[in-house]
């Protein structure tokens, strides 16, 4: 983990609740694609935890929706101003279970943090499949991204306005992959655990304190013990994973 | 050149600087960041006779300069504290440790205090009687005087480290209460714990914890906390330990002068991870402001 500053170079809107922040700074302690990092703003106390969407050299790019005055505060923010960050937080991904054929699933703004993910298995040679699954063709966002790393999307909208009607899992019973590595909401991801034919690991979110283990504000239960969402995870591997609704 | 040794129940602190209980785990995550032996010494994760998960996630809401966590005494019971953590805790932090202990009954305290006082390092008990994040226990220990000296006697009675009985601000005459622990053999005060509080969210039409209510810290609550370590340190004879929403030297100055020996500083580390560092190093740049060459001279001076 580091604490550093980072000033924004471009900080634009993706769809009519989602933006992307791309940001410069000392992304060195940023080790796995699943992370997030820790974001202070003016007049909040606590911070703004967000996942890595895509980090190479000194950039790392933050995609992340407005769902509160302080995600709201932060799209205000424009070039040239500064973040105070804290970096490398969580285990992230973990590459080595992938198999040739992994399978991303995506919900919603559980998508970004699938980007950097799938860039990292694209250059290790994996055939990489990403379902990406909204609510509405309105909100997808990252398609193109995506396709643009040569990984074989799949859209799905519950409404059917764009790609498959229905959710993510809809589209996963009709792909074969070796591991799945997925991020969104908590009913998605249960789904996704139910559906899934591999191990896998999924990323989990909650309302934390600190967000690098000192408060235990973020524990959870699970197979292999107690553990904090923002340290032992976010991510979780299939098996370990204990729902408690 | 600036004095910041304190002495705290008859140990010597470098300076009055104490990470609080539940704001700084076993020291060890810190540990990677900064060299805690910069710190007087640190609260160690409440600790209970038995295993606790704790209460049910959301834990932490987000309130105006402060937050609410209603984490409620997570920790892995006070034989695997001994067997797991402080051997972790040794390898990164060489200065006598405060060992936070909660219960549920008067036994609780007394039988997770005997442990801890076989602990080398353990330089202090701070014995929490005022956690208003558990049901039959904790708080409702510190919210009666008779109570809170009955705690004080059993643990008093299996240790001969110093006593300190952490206080909660969640009753009607905090001074009454210190005077009972005082007359109960208590070596030393803290204070304040958490403020119980509250937040509701709009969205969902419910409370944003999942326990509904929690302890309210941060620097919201700083101004509440020196009033009431002014009130007790001017009412009991014995070492006061002022915590409350401290964030900076000057907080921790303003504490001291309230009538605090040493200072705890909680949220702020949740918040800035280096908070206690940073405030540790600029205490000698704020003393010679306020031209204080020694700390020690200025508790209770106000």
């Amino acid at each position: 983990m580091k604490q550093g500053l980072f000033t924004i170079i471009e900080n634009t809107q993706l769809t009519a609740t989602v933006w992307q922040m791309r940001l410069a700074g000392d992304t060195s302690a940023i080790t796995a694609s699943g992370q997030f990092v820790n974001v202070l703003l003016d007049g909040k106390f606590l911070r703004r935890p967000i996942s890595v969407c895509d980090c190479e050299g000194d950039e790392l790019t933050l995609v992340y929706k407005v769902v509160g005055s302080g995600t709201e505060q932060m799209s205000r923010m424009e070039r040239g101003q500064t973040l105070d960050v804290l970096t490398g937080l969580g285990n992230g991904y973990d590459l080595t279970d992938a198999g040739d054929a992994p399978l991303l699933l995506g919900g919603g703004v559980g998508v970004p943090p699938l980007y950097l993910l799938a860039k990292q298995l694209v250059a290790a040679g994996k055939k990489v499949s990403v379902v990406l699954g909204f609510n509405t063709a309105d909100e997808v966002f990252y398609e193109e991204e995506f396709k643009s790393l040569d990984c074989d999307v799949t859209v799905t909208t519950v409404d059917g306005t764009k790609g498959i009607q229905g959710f993510v899992t809809n589209a996963m019973e009709n792909i074969s992959y070796t591991h799945f590595y997925t991020c969104g909401p908590e009913p998605m991801l249960k789904a996704v655990w139910r559906t899934s034919v591999t191990d896998g690991q999924l990323s989990f979110e909650e309302r934390m304190g600190c967000g690098f283990g000192a408060c235990m504000g973020c524990s959870c239960k699970t197979l292999t013990g107690y553990k904090r969402i923002c340290k032992e995870g976010p991510v979780m591997r299939k098996g370990e994973i204990l729902w408690q609704n | 050149m600036a004095e910041l040794k304190v002495n705290l129940c008859g140990i010597e602190l470098d300076n009055p600087i104490i990470p609080a209980s539940g704001c700084f785990g076993y020291g060890y995550e810190f540990a990677e960041l900064y060299d805690i032996n910069c710190l007087g010494t640190f609260s160690f994760k409440g600790t209970t006779k038995d295993p606790r998960f704790g209460n049910p996630t959301p834990r932490i809401a987000e309130c105006y300069a402060g937050m609410i966590n209603a984490v409620g005494l997570q920790n892995p019971g006070v034989e695997k504290v001994i067997s797991e953590e402080l051997p972790k805790l040794k390898q990164c932090f060489h200065k006598p440790v405060m060992a936070n202990v909660s219960g549920f009954s008067v036994e609780d305290y007394a039988y997770t205090c005997e442990k801890l006082d076989k602990e080398e390092q353990v330089g202090w008990l701070e014995v929490n009687v005022s956690c208003p994040n558990v049901h039959g226990g904790g708080m409702s220990f510190g919210t009666d005087p008779a109570a809170a000296a009955e705690v004080v006697r059993a643990v008093k009675a299996v240790t001969n480290k110093p006593v300190i009985v952490k206080l909660s601000p969640n009753v009607t005459d905090i001074v009454s209460i210190a005077k009972a622990c005082e007359e109960a053999g208590a070596d030393g005060i803290s204070l304040i714990n958490t403020l119980l509080g509250m937040r509701i969210d709009l969205n969902k039409k419910a409370p944003v914890i999942a326990n509904k209510m929690g302890g309210f810290s941060g620097p919201a609550i700083f101004p509440v906390a020196v009033r009431m370590v002014y009130q007790v340190a001017h009412a009991v004879s014995i070492p006061v330990v002022g915590m409350g929403g401290v964030s900076t030297a000057e907080d921790v100055i303003e504490m001291m002068m309230a009538g605090a020996t040493a200072v705890e500083v909680g949220a702020a580390n949740l918040v800035n991870p280096f908070a206690s560092r940073d405030i540790v190093a600029d205490l000698p740049r704020v003393m010679e402001k306020y031209k204080i060459e020694k700390l020690a001279d200025i508790i209770g001076i106000a």
